[in-house]
């Protein structure tokens, strides 16, 4: 076996991930390649560098706070989600009556009506577009799914 | 607690978390909301985020715990919730702050999370652990992944492929080039290894 062979056991010796005979093995090439030796020795020094490298921890209100955190944005979760539904469902009652109200005003002028008719549908051909262009790229997120 | 009784006494409380009681899923967060901090702390760097993101992972495994299947274990379940949260957080992050590079002889660009890297996130910030936590900040987060497990989880290798979905040779032969790399980026600093 070549140096590049070796290169990925050299990770489970200093992890003690090997097994007797892959230590062995390891170990006989160790002896006779000064290059794979030398690496060892670096990677050596890079883990015990690594291991004192120790993140803070937040402080403890931070976790007495956590839950209360979660907690809450589970409720609003549901909140936001029923706002959502209601708002969209009471703007698509209101829009259509007012438009269909809008329409049959004979005060206003059939320019006027058809240049808002014609804004509004630029607008919903807008709108779907841009749903339809999002869609289309999460449907092809591979993060997106959070199953296992 | 031996490994067996956790498992059913975890199981039980997460059946009790299928029927809606979030006193069930309190005591599931207790359990592992210090590990899914220090996880999302090492693949974004700064303690808002890992907060913000731990918690996000929280609320989406709640509103999707139907799909984990009776008998599983929460963590490993929940783990590939919050990596994939937080690798589109870092996808995210890098189209905001960075001008889009072309690859260079099929390498990755890896954009500038180690910018993003704060010190303060460090109990101990002596001028060498601010180098290497700046360097894991530079990883490409599949590298960074590796290195927080080993690292800062301690889990074996055997729980590492467990976590990232592949096996024991692919995980050694990624912290090989994880490592080579966090050493290069380290030697390229001054740092003699």
């Amino acid at each position: 076996m070549t140096c590049e062979g070796w290169k990925d056991l050299l990770m489970g010796y200093l992890d003690g991930e090997l097994d007797d005979e892959q230590v062995r093995r390891l170990e006989a090439h160790l002896q006779s390649c000064e290059a794979c030796r030398k690496e060892l020795d670096g990677f050596r020094k890079l883990v015990a560098i690594a291991d004192e490298v120790v993140p803070q921890e937040p402080e403890d209100k931070i976790w007495q706070q956590y839950w209360s955190g979660l907690y809450n944005r589970m409720e609003r979760g549901i909140g936001w989600i029923l706002f959502g539904v209601a708002a969209i469902a009471l703007l698509l009652a209101g829009g259509f009556a007012a438009i269909r109200e809008f329409i049959q005003d004979p005060t206003v002028s059939l320019l006027l009506k058809v240049g808002v008719v014609a804004m509004l549908t630029g607008l919903v051909i807008l709108f779907v577009s841009v749903l339809r262009e999002r869609l289309f790229f999460w449907s092809r997120d591979r993060y997106k799914d959070v199953r296992r | 607690m031996d490994t067996a009784r956790f498992a059913d006494e975890e199981a039980a409380i997460l059946q009790r978390c299928r029927q809606g009681s979030r006193e069930a899923f309190e005591a599931v967060v207790h359990r592992y909301m210090k590990d899914a901090y220090r996880i999302a702390l090492g693949l974004v760097g700064n303690h808002d985020d890992a907060l913000e993101l731990s918690q996000e992972a929280f609320y989406r495994a709640w509103r999707h715990l139907r799909l984990l299947e009776p008998g599983r274990r929460f963590f490993p379940w929940f783990y590939q919730i919050l990596r994939n949260l937080c690798f589109s957080f870092l996808r995210r992050r890098r189209l905001r702050h960075t001008v889009p590079l072309p690859t260079y002889e099929g390498q990755e660009v890896t954009g500038a999370d180690g910018d993003w890297f704060d010190p303060d996130a460090l109990t101990e910030r002596d001028e060498q652990k601010q180098a290497v936590w700046r360097a894991i900040g530079k990883l490409k987060p599949k590298h960074r992944e590796v290195i927080i497990l080993r690292h800062f989880q301690n889990l074996t290798y055997e729980q590492i492929a467990q976590a990232m979905f592949c096996n024991k040779g692919t995980v050694m032969s990624r912290l090989y080039h994880a490592r080579r790399q966090l050493k290069e980026l380290l030697e390229k600093g001054g740092l003699e290894l």
